[in-house]
């Protein structure tokens, strides 16, 4: 696949539950090794757009290829394409029967048919990378919510995939975990390489790593920008609005 | 500790009511009703004349005689219960994990077919449903008693089991399916990796409830003459004469193996207990 052929491409894309309208005519793009955050208001679709990414939800009209695959109902080939996306969601979504290192091993293994040895050598230098690697053995109920999304990030990280999703990674976390979890994202946003689609109201992460800024609202894409423009001159009165709102604090 | 919170005494409740939920007082109340229930029953058989033989009764136990040990009726039957109850059990979970992974499937067909399993055996008593067993199906597929009645049970209880399966399934949170199907698991994956192991124990208290249930409903296939514990007890009851002996021993026997199982499970619960 050629470089300049974009990662993620959502043409005419809509979403309906029943009669409502989740996202409507979404047309959107990201290159390779883009950074994207998407905000907006709660209800804007911005879950639901980036669920469609790896086909969690699935759109009704439109077209979406991620990485080279088209995404629809019933298609063979979404198995293929979640193991090049991952996804980090706002409730960790970490299995409790498993410890963390089995959390972190049991998609390389059963998925990707590695051995035990690479897996489990391959999980701790992610728990290394998301600075937990004393955790290992605990079960995810031992340890706090920033551990535990942390484990989540490092469960993506071990499937080695070239997209990642992040479904308000921050938000069910209490205030004083949010750095430790933001401090991975960005480290792993300056890594470089990877393509990241982050759903996130944290605007000072946005500023910080973000290559371009999506505004949703009400199933639509209001603005789309890069952060400086954002965040200093955005266009629309609804995102200026919205921006007020959030950067008052 | 000095300070004044250390010496404090917390209020105790009223005298009564610390009298008689005290443990010897418990006990006491326990064995006064169960004492009185016993006699009562005595007194009654007393009354009409009955002669208890109850020293006949451990020889259908077993016999020690100059030829050896000898297992004797009772023990022969309770071990053809336990089988059949065995049998019937594992084609009960097998039976209903393939019904109430249908009905999850989400494929029109495959829950149409066990909404109508559930239904037509759900709402046909056991006692028909082994007469259908045994009578229809029994000659026309060439079944013969030993079989029929294991069929049956383990379709009649298939159905419960089921039931149990798609509650403990549905029980195990949506996020924990999308966490796994994010990297990249196959739904039978998801199923045997994360959605399984977690729903074990949702599912091990009523399935405890269901064995008990099916060594209970074996004795129904006394009616067509397998040789298990019931029917050994009616065929001592017409070569003695001594029915009240033996129903109570009897009752006593299914009693004894399913506290047995109870207990047993109950360890196992506490292996798949919440970590």
């Amino acid at each position: 696949m050629s470089a300049t052929q974009p990662m993620i491409e959502a043409s005419n894309l809509d979403k309906f539950y029943g009669k409502f309208q989740a996202l409507k005519n979404i047309n959107f793009s990201v290159a390779h090794g883009e950074r994207v955050v998407i905000c907006g208001p709660s209800g804007s679709g911005k879950s639901t757009l980036i669920r469609c990414f790896n086909g969690l939800e699935i759109h009704n009209a439109g077209k979406l290829v991620v990485d080279g695959i088209e995404v629809y109902e019933g298609s063979r080939e979404i198995r293929t394409l979640r193991q090049e996306v991952g996804m980090v969601f706002q409730q960790f979504n970490l299995f409790p029967h498993l410890t963390v290192l089995e959390n972190l091993t049991i998609g390389p293994i059963r998925v990707r048919k590695k051995s035990k040895q690479e897996a489990e050598a391959n999980a701790r230098t992610y728990l290394e990378r998301v600075h937990i690697p004393e955790q290992a053995d605990k079960y995810p109920s031992q340890l706090s919510g920033g551990q535990q999304q942390r484990v989540a990030i490092a469960r993506s990280l071990c499937m080695e995939t070239r997209i990642m999703l992040f479904d308000e990674p921050t938000s069910a976390l209490d205030p004083e975990m949010i750095n430790e979890v933001l401090e991975v994202m960005v480290d792993l946003a300056e890594s470089g390489g990877m393509t990241m689609v982050c759903v996130t109201h944290e605007m000072g992460f946005a500023r910080k790593v973000a290559d371009k800024m999506v505004f949703m609202d009400e199933g639509e894409i209001i603005e789309t920008a890069p952060p400086e423009r954002f965040f200093t001159a955005p266009e629309t009165v609804r995102c200026q609005e919205f921006l007020q709102q959030i950067l008052v604090h | 500790m000095n300070s004044p919170a250390a010496n404090y005494v917390p209020p105790k409740p009223p005298a009564l009511s610390r009298f008689f939920s005290s443990t010897p007082v418990s006990v006491l109340i326990y064995l006064v009703v169960i004492g009185a229930i016993i006699m009562s029953a005595y007194n009654g058989a007393q009354a009409m004349g009955y002669n208890w033989q109850w020293y006949r009764v451990p020889k259908y136990f077993y016999t020690l005689t100059d030829d050896g040990f000898q297992w004797g009726e009772i023990a022969i039957g309770l071990v053809k219960t336990i089988e059949i109850s065995t049998l019937a059990f594992l084609l009960a979970i097998a039976l209903g994990l393939v019904i109430a992974l249908l009905r999850l499937s989400g494929l029109v067909v495959g829950g149409a077919l066990s909404v109508v399993f559930l239904e037509i055996v759900r709402n046909t008593p056991l006692l028909v449903l082994l007469y259908l067993f045994y009578y229809v199906l029994g000659p026309i597929f060439d079944l013969d008693r030993y079989v029929a009645s294991i069929l049956c049970l383990g379709v009649y209880h298939g159905a419960m089991v089921s039931e149990i399966f798609r509650a403990g399934i549905n029980a195990v949170p949506t996020c924990q399916w999308e966490g796994a199907k994010s990297i990249g698991m196959s739904t039978s994956q998801v199923y045997r990796y994360i959605i399984l192991p977690q729903s074990i124990r949702f599912m091990l208290p009523p399935l405890t409830g269901e064995a008990v249930n099916m060594i209970k409903s074996s004795a129904i296939v006394s009616v067509i003459a397998v040789a298990e514990l019931t029917t050994i007890g009616r065929n001592i009851i017409s070569d003695t004469y001594m029915s009240f002996e033996v129903w109570f021993t009897i009752a006593a026997v299914y009693l004894v193996v399913t506290l047995i199982l109870s207990i047993g499970v109950s360890f196992v619960e506490r292996r798949y207990a919440v970590t």
